[in-house]
């Protein structure tokens, strides 16, 4: 055999063992992470105000403990940007180590904020994550692209979310199943819809659903604002917020604090049509006794608008690799099957089932979604979500116009 | 004759106790400032300038914001004052007011957020009130569409901080009264042939006012700076002052940080301006007040207007119970549909999921609250203690003016710049900064509590122990203390309950790390689970409660062979 034929296999065969060894060596560097992890705290920022979330985030915490030492603490936050402003200030005062937030739940604007100003750990670190593997990067491009900004590996994804209505069966027979017939059905029914008051990001989601659903050309929304062209393209948006305020609840003069308040008020009968962003949230709450059982979900034709919410490191966390190996743990098929049976949270997952072996896809078959969930073909197709941009101007106008009456 | 301490000994106290309390004041008060005028130079802000104010005033609504922030604060005064005056006009010295008395001393423990919690749930279009009269009385099978809570004139914000104030005030008017003459005027004019009402006017107001002045000051600068009852009850569009600024400053935009420290600086401005306003009215009351009195009516015949003066109080009262048992019933209820009166179910399921998160929530709440107030404790017996050394009446009205500090500068103002400072500090979101920060507040309060009783101890007794050869110590440890142990556990238990009411020093100081019981039903309040909430409300409650009962136990069962020290009915 010539040398010149060897040579290929050669390379062949050195790129091979170089590919194994890169293998081999990403698992012990995991490796070297699970130890370097062992007997760190995690303080883990997350939205608090939902109890069932809350119990799940308990037992994540107590499994991490039992299988690797790490303790996790969860803090429960009343709206991420707090801990955005936190972090902020740590760099500020120049606390570039030793944060005191070592993961936190977030996506869209926050983590954009993040983001830009190099708050966030060193790129990358999602994808050496040892549960990357499953993730449906092809089926849910939202899990690398975060309100269109590349998340760069930067956070690691943890649930997806889509606007999904409610209404109470017993009272409304037919939902309205488009914004046009959601005004029509308000003006017959004055005071019985409403929205959560933007900045909230449930009221903010609603304005982005008009918007999408109203702006001439949806190609502008990839873009960032263009200040110029801004008052133009938000004109239709406006025009039927207008319409439809004298007929809101309370004449949107109050609004809900948040989608739980709004869901509430659906439950004490003073609103008729109620939304989320959790697939499975009516029928965990109709299974908590905080809804009655005949509430059922809908979705508007055309779409509704869905996205991805991750877990990120800031840049000074004391506590890194006890961070990723939370973050891994939530990405496991064991955790993201626990979390989208809605007698847990209902939080549906970003992994794809089909790559799954097959004990794992098990557990995702054995979940019963419950009477008033949406079946994955019945939950329309998703819009995505507008440039980070769009987010903040839009929630400007709202406060300038109507925030202040 | 008593031996001197040295100067050093003698100041000691006094210097930390108003280190404790001034210090954290005066640098918060720096640390917001300098923001405000645009200097934080982490954020690139190191040139002063007046962008942050600008940018506060071009926010939508602000006028709004400022007017509602003054009309509520000085409403909800003006009301809480009049009803306290008028209904201690009516019934002083009665049996009605004795019982009112009992009533209204355990509502100074509610917490503000929990009563406004509670109030909600009453007077909602959905709440009990319309629950207990629907559909037989109102016709209504589906809650009517009213705007009640978050009315835009905040209306309801300011009965919230009136059923909270009235007790504070009450209390305060009867501590006052022992200070003065006024039990003995009052008798006089009866003599003379006043009525009740008109002789309280104008004999015994005019002394007991001075006396309550800085508490009702307090409760201006506190009403006109609230977040948690406005973030409850307040107006939305736009809401008041302070909680914009709370927004401002949790906003991803780290550049609202130097518009939220300019905010604070307005907050200030506001409630001073609040004060100065409230000065004003003193001044023309107590010139109308003036020609009134040498009137000499007698206004004798006042029956009709004592049953009315009862009525604020009465209702008052009736309000907060039906608050506490909504909270109790939602607490325990499974399933409670519109327009049931009753919950279809009751569970004990929200009580059991309080565990295990919850217990930690309860554990940091108690290892804040109980270490602020022995400290506290201590530190003021140590202070009067060294007054009862030093000779008679050496204290001075301006350490008591000092004391209300805390109280007249709205928390907002002086806790953001003293966030930064921990920062800077790494002392961010640890207990003892919390601790530290609720010193502040319970201090104030545990003086105000104990000064009264500790002067009124018999001062004959120390005399004959000295004379029977006791050591200054001796007499402290085995008379004094032990004879005030119903007041110093009242105290002690009045500032366990200052510090668990405690939301924004929490909120702030804390960093997210600690939250207590007081800061997670805030957030709760406007969650999706009116059980939930409740539960939460209920143990911001049952825990100052429980520092009450135990401040009326343990002097009960310490003094059970000592008749004399037993209370009095």
């Amino acid at each position: 055999m010539s040398l010149k034929r060897l040579m290929p296999i050669a390379a062949a065969l050195a790129l091979t063992a170089s590919m194994a060894q890169a293998q081999s060596a990403r698992d012990a560097s995991w490796d070297d992470i699970t130890a370097a992890a062992r007997g760190q705290t995690v303080y883990f920022h997350a939205w608090g105000g939902e109890p069932r979330i809350n119990a799940y985030i308990d037992w994540a915490a107590g499994e991490v403990k039992d299988r690797y030492g790490v303790t996790v603490k969860h803090v429960k936050v009343a709206d991420t940007a707090g801990t955005v402003t936190q972090i902020v200030a740590e760099k500020t005062a120049g606390r570039t180590t030793g944060g005191a937030v070592d993961l936190v739940w977030i996506n869209g604007e926050n983590f954009n904020t993040l983001k830009s100003q190099g708050l966030l750990a060193d790129p990358g670190w999602a994808q050496t994550l040892p549960n990357w593997k499953y993730v449906d990067v092809e089926g849910k491009p939202t899990v690398l692209s975060d309100f269109t900004v590349p998340t760069d590996g930067q956070e690691s994804p943890w649930g997806m979310a889509k606007l999904v209505f409610m209404y109470d069966s017993a009272r409304l027979a037919e939902p309205p199943r488009s914004l046009d017939a959601l005004a029509a059905y308000a003006a017959e029914h004055p005071g019985r819809v409403t929205y959560p008051q933007p900045p909230n990001f449930y009221g903010s989601t609603f304005l982005k659903q008009i918007l999408i659903s109203k702006i001439d050309d949806r190609s502008k929304l990839e873009k960032p604002v263009d200040p110029d062209r801004f008052q133009q393209d938000v004109a239709p948006l406006f025009a039927y917020l207008d319409k439809i305020h004298p007929d809101l609840w309370r004449k949107a003069e109050a609004f809900p604090a948040n989608a739980a308040e709004m869901r509430r008020l659906l439950a004490d009968g003073e609103l008729d049509i109620a939304f989320t962003f959790n697939p499975g949230d009516a029928s965990s709450a109709i299974a908590n006794g905080e809804l009655p059982d005949t509430v059922r979900s809908f979705v508007l034709t055309g779409g509704t608008i869905g996205n991805t919410h991750f877990v990120a490191i800031p840049f000074n966390s004391s506590a890194k690799e006890g961070a990723k190996v939370l973050a891994n743990f939530l990405l496991s098929p064991e955790a993201q099957a626990r979390k989208q049976d809605p007698a847990v949270w209902g939080d549906p997952t970003v992994l794809k089932i089909s790559s799954l072996p097959e004990n794992d896809r098990a557990r995702f078959e054995a979940i019963d979604l419950g009477i008033a969930t949406l079946g994955p073909d019945e939950l329309g197709p998703t819009l995505p979500e507008p440039h980070p941009s769009w987010v903040a101007a839009i929630e400007k106008a709202w406060a300038a116009r109507y925030g202040g009456s | 004759m008593t031996r001197q301490p040295a100067l050093l000994q003698r100041a000691l106290p006094t210097a930390v106790i108003l280190l404790l309390i001034a210090g954290p004041v005066c640098l918060g008060l720096a640390g917001t400032l300098l923001p405000a005028f645009g200097y934080l130079p982490a954020l690139g802000g190191s040139v002063l300038s007046l962008d942050p104010f600008r940018a506060v005033l071009s926010e939508p609504g602000i006028g709004l914001s400022l007017a509602l922030s003054l009309g509520t604060g000085l409403a909800a005064t003006a009301i809480s004052l009049a009803i306290v005056a008028l209904f201690t006009a009516a019934w002083f010295e009665t049996r009605v007011f004795k019982a009112m008395t009992r009533f209204l001393s355990p509502l100074l423990s509610v917490p503000h957020a929990a009563a406004a919690i509670g109030l909600a749930f009453v007077i909602a279009p959905s709440g009990l009130i319309v629950r207990l009269l629907s559909p037989w009385a109102t016709g209504f099978d589906r809650p009517p569409d009213l705007l009640i809570i978050h009315d835009p004139l905040g209306l309801t914000m300011t009965a919230g901080l009136i059923a909270k104030e009235v007790p504070f005030l009450f209390l305060m008017t009867l501590a006052a009264l022992p200070q003065t003459e006024a039990r003995r005027h009052l008798r006089i004019a009866a003599n003379l042939g006043y009525g009740r009402m008109a002789g309280f006017f104008k004999v015994a107001l005019p002394q007991i006012y001075p006396q309550i002045r800085l508490p009702v000051l307090a409760v201006l600068a506190y009403s006109t700076s609230v977040v948690d009852v406005a973030r409850i009850l307040g107006p939305t569009t736009p809401a008041p002052l302070a909680p914009r600024i709370i927004d401002w400053m949790a906003d991803a935009d780290p550049a609202l940080r130097l518009q939220a420290s300019a905010g604070a600086v307005l907050q200030l401005l506001l409630s001073v301006g609040a004060i100065l306003i409230w000065r004003f009215g003193e001044i023309l009351c107590s010139r109308i007040a003036r020609s009134g009195r040498s009137s000499g009516r007698r206004y004798s015949r006042d029956a009709a207007m004592r049953q009315m003066a009862a009525v604020p109080v009465g209702l008052l009262i009736a309000a907060m119970v039906a608050a506490l048992a909504a909270l109790a019933l939602w607490s325990l209820t499974a399933g409670w549909w519109f327009p049931q009166a009753f919950p279809t179910a009751l569970t004990l399921r929200h009580w059991a999921g309080l565990f295990p998160g919850g217990s930690h929530l309860v554990g940091d709440t108690l290892l804040i609250a109980l270490p602020a107030a022995v400290v506290a404790i201590a530190l003021i017996v140590w202070q009067l203690e060294l007054w009862t050394r030093t000779g008679p009446r050496r204290r001075h009205a301006a350490f008591r003016n000092l004391m209300f500090l805390p109280l007249l500068v709205p928390q907002i103002s002086f806790l953001f710049g003293l966030q930064v400072l921990f920062l800077v500090a790494g002392w961010d979101g640890t207990y003892v900064a919390v601790a530290l920060t609720h010193l502040v507040f319970v201090l104030p309060y545990v003086f105000l509590a104990l000064s009264d009783p500790w002067d009124h101890l018999d001062p004959r007794l120390a005399k004959v122990a000295a004379t029977l050869g006791a050591s200054q110590n001796r007499i402290l440890w085995s008379i004094r203390l032990p004879m005030l142990l119903r007041p110093l556990m009242v105290a002690a238990a009045i500032g366990f309950a200052v510090s668990i009411g405690q939301y924004l020093p929490t909120l702030m100081i804390g960093a997210g790390r600690i939250a207590t019981i007081t800061t997670e039903s805030v957030a709760l309040a406007s969650g999706g689970s009116r059980s939930v909430a409740a539960v939460y409300a209920m143990l911001q409650l049952m825990l100052p409660l429980l520092g009450f009962v135990l401040a009326s136990v343990v002097p009960a069962i310490a003094f059970r062979h000592r008749l004399a020290l037993r209370l009095q009915r």
